[in-house]
């Protein structure tokens, strides 16, 4: 009976230690904001496909999980992360200290420049804050971009703020907007080269400072989830040596 | 004055998410959503009286017209509208040349037109209730002293119908302050866009809608105020009488 009642102890104290600790993942749920061209998007069928979608299907495969996709609007995505609407968020999300605080990031996994893009017929040749006086400026609410622009330049300027890059370009086209602040290769593909010719990139891309730009874009995890976001660190580093992260960043971004 | 500010500040000191900057937003936030819910009240009142007066005629060409009028903006949700209202108009060609693009191409003009027109239907409704409640007693006492039409519209309709119509009316004023929420998906500042910006900047859902949810509170009790005050004046006639 004491042994019994011992072993049964030890199984409780076994179960408390390991509920204790994270949680075990065999199913991850990833956030992720739709759509972001190229990183993340729905093709003309309806499948979510992107940098990110396939990059983090790839993993998931190398770690042994199932991936399932939800897909959040970007303003509330390390909300829905911290009250565990799902399990990680990536949905280029540029690495910097004031989401730190938040969240757990993986190591980062591509780095992205940002570039201010314009109207061909704007006609200015860099962004400073005599060029960009009177403008109306277009950025996503919540994004490095927007807190970039906010800081240096809203007092001169005139601020839009978009809940998705979509209608962001909704209104560029419209009109509406003078110039947008967005990540490069997005403006790039969904502006300069989807609109032949009528978007051009204003100056040279820009990844500085560091406490805007960060250091590259990381997958986010909750941070007790400290042996899951370790799982995709090791994951993404085989997946840079056997060849196949070159392969899904050629499909997106050509030879480099 | 300088006690007060130095106060203020102290208070605010170590507070990441209730700084000057982001009172700031609050405070424009507060500012759009007054203009934009007192400028659409205003303009939906005055369509909406004449629009109720046609509305309750008994011919059919003319009340037909409003009816529709009123049908598909109580039958479409707000932010359908406001959505069709400020994207839409750009997909006519030459807009942007037109002598309207200086207002479409704010974002406050179409949300205030949308809200507008949404009020004015409402508002086009409820006065066409009280217009048909009108006693026939009084209608009749009118006809007998041989009034016209309209002069019996402006005497003794309109005026009854007004009280009657003010309890709901206040009801709609405040459906429209909650309605004007939606205004920061066109990238308005009103004051659920600061807190859409400040939840959106610092991560944390609970401050800033708290926030803002507590001004909605104080207009709101403002406007509760403002009606029962109105009413008081207004229906006094209808309350008991004590000798």
């Amino acid at each position: 009976m004491k042994k019994l009642l011992s072993v049964s102890l030890i199984g409780l104290a076994v179960a408390a230690a390991s509920s204790a600790q994270a949680r075990d993942y065999d199913h991850v749920r990833i956030g992720v904001d739709v759509p972001y061209v190229p990183m993340e998007y729905r093709t003309a069928e309806g499948d979510l496909t992107g940098f990110d979608i396939d990059l983090g299907n790839a993993m998931c495969e190398e770690i042994g999980v199932t991936c399932e996709w939800i897909e959040q609007e970007w303003d509330g995505i390390i909300p829905g992360l911290l009250s565990r609407n799902y399990d990680a968020v990536m949905s280029s999300m540029t690495i910097n200290d004031e989401r730190r605080q938040q969240v757990l990031f993986s190591e980062p996994y591509i780095t992205m420049p940002s570039a201010w893009f314009a109207a061909s017929d704007l006609d200015i040749d860099e962004a400073n804050e005599e060029t960009l006086e009177g403008l109306t400026i277009g950025v996503q609410r919540g994004t490095l971009q927007d807190n970039y622009v906010t800081d240096n330049y809203g007092s001169v300027a005139d601020i839009s703020r978009y809940s998705t890059a979509d209608d962001m370009v909704l209104d560029m086209d419209a009109q509406r907007l003078d110039i947008v602040f967005l990540d490069f290769p997005i403006g790039q593909s969904t502006l300069v080269e989807n609109e032949d010719g009528d978007y051009v990139i204003v100056g040279e891309q820009i990844t500085e400072p560091k406490e805007y730009f960060g250091d590259g874009f990381g997958i986010a995890f909750r941070q007790r989830d400290e042996a899951l976001a370790e799982k995709f660190n090791e994951a993404l580093a085989t997946l840079k040596e056997d060849g196949t992260y070159d392969e899904i960043y050629t499909r997106y971004f050509g030879e480099e | 004055m300088p006690d007060i500010s130095a106060w203020f500040n102290d208070l605010l000191s170590g507070n990441l998410i209730f700084t000057a900057t982001t009172m700031g937003y609050y405070w424009t936030g507060l500012v759009t959503t007054t203009q934009l819910v007192f400028l659409s009240l205003v303009i939906g009142l005055v369509l909406a009286v004449p629009l109720a007066i046609l509305r309750s005629s008994k011919r059919k060409w003319i009340s037909l017209p409003v009816y529709l009028f009123t049908y598909v903006f109580r039958g479409t949700p707000l932010l359908v509208q406001l959505y069709i209202i400020y994207y839409g108009v750009v997909f006519f060609d030459g807009i942007q040349e037109s002598v309207f693009w200086p207002i479409f191409r704010e974002a406050f003009y179409p949300a205030l037109i949308a809200f507008t027109l949404n009020t004015a239907a409402y508002t086009t409704e409820i006065f066409r209730g009280a217009i048909k409640a009108t006693a026939k007693g009084e209608i009749e006492a009118a006809r007998a002293y041989g009034m016209s039409q309209g002069l019996m519209m402006r005497r003794i309709i309109i005026p009854s119908a007004f009280r009657r119509a003010l309890p709901a009316y206040g009801n709609e004023v405040i459906f429209m302050l909650h309605a004007s929420a939606i205004a920061s998906v066109v990238t308005l500042m009103d004051l659920t866009g600061a807190a859409r910006y400040v939840y959106s900047r610092f991560y944390t859902p609970f401050e800033p809608f708290l926030f803002v949810a507590l001004i909605y509170l104080c207009l709101t009790f403002a406007i509760l105020f403002f009606f029962r005050f109105l009413e008081k004046k207004l229906l006094a006639h209808l309350k008991p009488q004590t000798p």
